[in-house]
């Protein structure tokens, strides 16, 4: 008899684990719209499964609370159902041995308080009230209902620009979102049941690298209105809602302050990942609908600025998509200091060409998020001789998108982690001199499952620096458009989710100035939705088509096949640049790629409530 | 054209075709069961699949399209073994008391079964029960239901009303009343083309049969029955009766061997109908600037019911003269009751309709013109009388020819027409046209009315006027027509709707064929008859003109108005929810 031996895992355990793998990323590609009480009820199976079965509570408590919540979803439960759910399920907590127990009691709290409304549905009805709106997973998460099973068959058979077309019809920036577009499509996307998400962006992007937007026409416009509509801000969202309009047969008319369009496509994102020469594309395009620019006009009560009440004079409605653009201050001593510098003046200056000279500087970026990310490569780019970036929680606390934060490490960055920043000092001269930081631990996790950094009892530490670039966010600048009579809330132009700001008729609002900073996905949505209810207002109900033939599913098995990466230039060379850096897909790499997709338009419950809106 | 492999046979057939279409050229039928060309495509049953050549995963031949060089086994090992299983599974969680059911003997679900010689099932039974309000003229029973999605796709695309959903998700996904509403506060029409597109027996009509027996059973009791147009195109169906056997005399005959005391005609009552729309019709036209425009007709009440839910300002713009069933129904126990000497309250009346929404439309509130209970008491469908005709074990081929009884059995041509699309339009026409010009017109002269077309205009000269007229069957069409009436883009005199496509020939009340419609073929027997009759021409029917002098006076007279005429209101409000 041996005394010790080495455990090794049967075959049994093996598969097992590897289920739970595949359980894994079935629950990432979990659709919307699912009952989430009849989800709580499963999830409580598996917990139950879970219990080693020795504490009463844990053992025979989830199942009971799995009776009593089938008595819920069958219709035989009253509100009284409820009060047991509830105090078992305290119970359970409150006495259950280890997490097993305990933590499965708590999700079901956690169930009962964020939806409430369904368990008492279930009890009063007898019905769920949830629905599946939208088949279609992808396309339930693209803010702007973008048509990807259609491209993606259409990227398959190498019809580039009937690709183009088709995304065309729900995104005028085609380029744009194939290069920087953060995916929100891919999150949910059903190959998670068989390997991984389609590369959505991946094959967006072969169908705009093979097709040039600017080489692929626009649909015909409809017949003039003779109304117009100004919209405040040449931004992804302001000229969306330009070129819908102008397809509708209205005439756009767009101000922007600054001397170029773009917006933050512009002055946010930096050139190595959106290259101006394609942003151009997209912008001529939707210029090519006859849309009228006026470069910068502010619209304002200052000199030589339009005051809102004009715009809404003389235009029949008014599109306001201002963007956020105003930078945010840390609020420490020190951040007046020569040297310091925000993001959003940084980028704003690489955006018109003005590049600031970093050369044998050293930075440091104050800030996690994907605007931080892109100071730090610029920076780099820019010739700096260190760029490190401080941030108070950690790496994976960081909001930014994890390529571009290992994407910037690959260039040289340093990540100072866990760092508060505490005050900045200067030199004699009023120069930066170093930035103090106050190191952190990191502590509690908040109600929204973010751990939250607190201070650490270590002694502040000084990190030399000549530029301190504050990337913390945004704000958005509505003194003006507030003195007009625009409702603003918390910052923000309270519009309503069909972009109308409800007190004052005939005005209309979207994107980062609405929802605060986010993306150009949904700024893009944002113009759709505001040339839809903007072109109601105006008392008509133009639809928006597209003529582009899906093709038809093929019948090739679905064998699990890995996801096709886009590569980039080694790090050591792109850094030297702005130049563009990420690689796009051959087309036998589109082809494999293109042929993972699942055709959810065409199969499940697309083939039942249909796949697509053919029109909007 | 592509060529393709099924089952060791070769076959060409056009790009496009499904797999089931392609074998079917070859003669070999599929087998399927949610499947509903053009209306319902979504491969939900699984129990078309069949295998394809080098391909691990079956596929579903309902939706497939063929490709070059495809090798299809429709009854390899693996393609029945599944079949199978999915019939299986269906079966575990389907109600499959069939010796009780309304479809037994004409149900697909049955059929396959039997087919693929299932005679038990290995999992365990979980038949889902929801409740459902019994009285309400159409029945759902949630055990039954397969989850085609069969009603929620005709109510959505052929009759635009969505009135179904599928509710609920995850394993419990079943199908009910959209937007979380109850059977009696939804838009439902009653049209009852989920009932004759339900592949089981989950949907049917209230069944009335036993009021009627009890009835005829009564002997304090006078039943009076009026069998509608459509139902002599559809009875002898279900019977496997030739269309000779199926005579109008045999149906007659069939009623009296029941014991019915007087059947009668409601094709009298489309004739009367006429005489009071046609009059109105022109009394509108003399005083265009009192009434609404277009005039629409007000036989059909799904559509009545379809302009109250969806179009309540567009009631007044329906005539005022009732359906022929309630004008009917009115006279029976009136005209007749008086005729015979009989107490109106004795009467028992009973209507034989193609039609569900009939049964509702009796019950209205304001369906009590004659002062003896609602004038018609109980209303069957066309399936219900088949059930009595077999319950009684009358075999029609057997029976000798009757005429309808008189005063209310005689009929023209222009009143049997009615139960097709066009065809209150056309009979009123033909009278509208000898009221104006004098003379009766050709009897054929508004055939430009007919048509398979869900939507058809034709204008008339009239009088040195031109009347402009649009027909439509289907409520899909009709949502398409008001949209189009009220945005301005056309403009009629007289509009016809009827809900159910073909009209009531067509008819959520009539046999059920899985698969196939047959509102063509019926209807082309109305016209048949219509031929064939010796009169063609509403006003020329004797017994009506006897029923003016007699009783009624002039069209539109007091009497008339009292009788056959109602102003139509929201019936969701105006509904008596007793269903009788």
């Amino acid at each position: 008899m041996s005394r010790l031996s080495i455990a090794t895992p049967n075959k049994a355990q093996l598969t097992v684990e590897r289920l739970y793998k595949d359980l894994e990323r079935r629950i990432i590609a979990s659709p919307p719209g699912l009952c989430p009480v009849d989800l709580q009820l499963s999830f409580l199976k598996l917990c139950h499964a879970q219990t080693c079965g020795k504490c009463s509570p844990c053992r025979i408590g989830l199942g009971q609370l799995q009776n009593l919540l089938e008595d819920v979803l069958e219709g035989r439960a009253s509100l009284k159902t409820l009060d047991l759910i509830r105090e078992t399920a305290e119970d359970i907590m409150n006495s259950a041995d280890c997490a097993i127990g305990y933590e499965a009691a708590h999700m079901v709290l956690t169930g009962m308080e964020g939806f409430m409304e369904d368990y008492r549905h279930h009890i009063e009805h007898g019905k769920c009230s949830c629905h599946i709106t939208q088949p279609v997973p992808c396309v339930a998460l693209c803010p702007a209902g973008v048509d990807i099973p259609g491209y993606i068959a259409l990227v398959k058979e190498e019809r580039y620009a009937d690709a183009v077309r088709l995304i065309r019809k729900d995104n005028p920036f085609p380029t744009a979102c194939a290069l920087i577009c953060e995916h929100p499509c891919e999150a949910r996307c059903r190959r998670n049941m068989i390997d991984s998400s389609v590369n959505i962006r991946g094959l967006k992007r072969m169908a705009v690298d093979s097709a040039r937007a600017n080489t692929v026409p626009t649909p015909e416009k409809a017949e003039s209105t003779g109304k117009r509509v100004a919209i405040v801000g040449g931004g992804p969202g302001g000229l969306s809602a330009a070129y819908y309009l102008e397809l509708m047969g209205h005439h756009a008319v767009v101000f922007e302050e600054k001397g170029r369009l773009g917006g933050m496509l512009r002055y946010g994102i930096p050139n190595y990942r959106f290259p101006r020469e394609r942003l151009q594309e997209d912008i001529d395009v939707i210029l090519s609908t006859g849309v009228e620019v006026r470069l910068n006009t502010r619209i304002g009560n200052g000199e030589g600025e339009i005051p809102f009440e004009k715009l809404r004079e003389e235009f029949d409605a008014v599109h306001v998509a201002i963007g956020a653009h105003t930078d945010k201050k840390i609020g420490i001593e020190g951040e007046d200091s020569r040297g310091v510098m925000s993001a959003v003046e940084m980028l704003r200056r690489i955006g018109d060409d003005d590049m600031p000279d970093f050369r044998d500087k050293t930075v440091i970026v104050v800030g996690g998020g994907n605007v931080a990310m892109d100071c730090t490569r610029s920076a780099i780019r820019l010739g700096a001789k260190k760029v490190g970036i401080a941030y108070r929680r950690r790496q994976e606390d960081m909001t930014a998108l994890p390529e571009e934060v290992e994407g910037a490490v690959a260039e040289g960055a340093e990540l100072y982690t866990l760092k508060a920043p505490h005050r900045i000092e200067a030199d004699e001269n009023g120069c930066v001199a170093a930035l103090w930081i106050e190191p952190q631990i990191i502590g509690p996790i908040d109600a929204w499952g973010r751990a939250r950094p607190i201070q650490a009892d270590v002694p502040l530490q000084r990190i030399p620096c000549d530029i301190v670039i504050v990337a913390i966010g945004q704000g958005i600048e509505t003194r003006h458009f507030e003195e007009s009579g625009l409702s603003v809330k918390r910052g923000t132009i309270a519009a309503m989710s069909d972009s109308e700001v409800g007190n004052v008729k005939g005005v209309f609002a979207g994107g980062d100035c609405v929802t605060g900073p986010a993306t150009v996905i949904r700024a893009i949505a944002s113009g759709k939705v505001a040339a839809a209810n903007i072109d109601e207002y105006l008392g008509y109900h133009h639809v928006i088509p597209c003529d582009v033939e899906i093709p038809p599913v093929t019948y090739e098995d679905k064998e699990p096949c890995g996801r096709i990466q886009l590569s980039e230039e080694e790090a050591g060379e792109r850094k030297k640049n702005f130049d563009a850096f990420e690689c796009g897909m051959t087309r036998q790499e589109a082809c494999q790629e293109a042929g993972r997709c699942l055709r959810c338009d065409k199969y499940g419950y697309g083939s039942l409530k249909g796949g697509r809106a053919a029109i909007w | 054209m592509v060529k393709l492999t099924i089952d060791g046979l070769n076959v060409t057939v056009s790009e496009g075709t499904t797999v089931m279409k392609a074998a079917l050229e070859l003669g070999i039928e599929i087998p399927h069961l949610c499947f509903l060309e053009g209306i319902n495509e979504i491969s939900a049953c699984k129990v078309c699949v069949v295998e394809m050549e080098g391909k691990e995963k079956l596929i579903t031949a309902c939706n497939s399209a063929v490709e070059e060089g495809m090798v299809i086994y429709t009854n390899s090992p693996k393609a029945r073994r599944v079949r199978r299983s999915n019939v299986e599974l269906i079966l575990s969680q389907h109600d499959c008391h069939c010796a009780t059911c309304a479809r037994s003997g004409n149900c697909n679900l049955q059929k396959i079964s039997n087919d693929l010689g299932i005679l038990e099932v290995p999992f365990k039974e979980e038949v889902p029960k929801v409740p459902w309000d019994d009285k309400f003229p159409l029945i759902r029973d949630s055990g039954k239901c397969i989850k085609c999605m069969r009603c929620v796709q005709i109510c959505d695309k052929v009759q635009d009303m969505r009135v179904w959903d599928v509710q609920n998700t995850g394993s419990r996904t079943t199908v009910d009343v959209s937007g979380n509403k109850k059977i009696d506060a939804s838009d439902c029409t009653l049209c009852g083309q989920c009932i004759t597109h339900c592949p089981t027996g989950a949907l049917r009509e209230r069944n009335d049969i036993s009021k009627v027996f009890d009835a005829l059973a009564d002997p304090g009791k006078i039943t009076v029955v009026q069998v509608a147009p459509a139902v002599r195109t559809a009875w002898g169906e279900e019977l496997g009766l030739t269309d000779n056997e199926s005579s109008e005399g045999r149906m007659v005959a069939a009623l009296k061997r029941m014991g019915f005391d007087y059947v009668f005609d409601t094709n009298f009552a489309a004739d009367l109908t006429i005489m009071e729309e046609g009059s109105e019709l022109l009394e509108r036209l003399e005083k265009p600037g009192k009434y609404a425009w277009p005039m629409f007709t007000s036989c059909c009440p799904g559509w009545v019911s379809f302009v109250s839910r969806r179009y309540p300002k567009y009631l007044r713009n329906l005539s005022t003269a009732k359906s022929p069933q309630q004008m009917f129904g009115a006279m029976a126990k009136t005209y007749f009751a008086q005729k015979k000497g009989i107490d109106p309250h004795n009467i028992c009346s009973i209507s034989i309709m193609p039609c569900v929404s009939k049964k509702r439309e009796a019950s209205l509130s304001y369906m009590r013109s004659a002062g003896a209970g609602q004038d018609v008491d109980i209303v069957l469908t066309t399936r219900e009388f088949v059930r009595m005709i077999r319950a009684e074990h009358i075999n029609p081929k057997f029976l000798k020819e009757q005429p309808f009884d008189s005063p209310l059995g005689e009929s023209t041509g222009a009143g049997v027409i009615f139960g097709v699309t066009g065809g209150v339009m056309e009979a009123a026409l033909r009278t509208a046209y000898a009221v104006v010009e004098g003379h009766n017109s050709e009897p054929d002269a508004f055939r430009e009315v007919r048509g398979e077309k869900g939507r058809r205009e034709a204008d008339f000269q009239i009088g040195g006027k031109t009347l402009h007229t649009c027909t439509v069957s289907g409520l899909g069409n009709a949502e398409e027509l008001m949209q189009d009436i009220m945005n301005g883009r056309v403009s009629y005199d007289f509009v016809e709707v009827m809900a159910c496509p073909g009209g009531c020939v067509g008819g959520g009340g009539q046999p059920i064929h899985d698969g196939s419609e047959f509102a063509l073929e019926r209807g082309n027997k109305l016209y048949e008859l219509d031929r064939e009759r010796q009169l063609r021409f509403s006003h020329e029917n004797p017994e009506v003109q006897k029923a003016y002098e007699e009783f009624l006076g002039a069209p539109l007279g007091v009497k008339a108005h009292e009788l056959l005429h109602s102003e139509h209101v929201n019936d969701l409000v105006y509904n008596t929810h007793n269903y009788i």
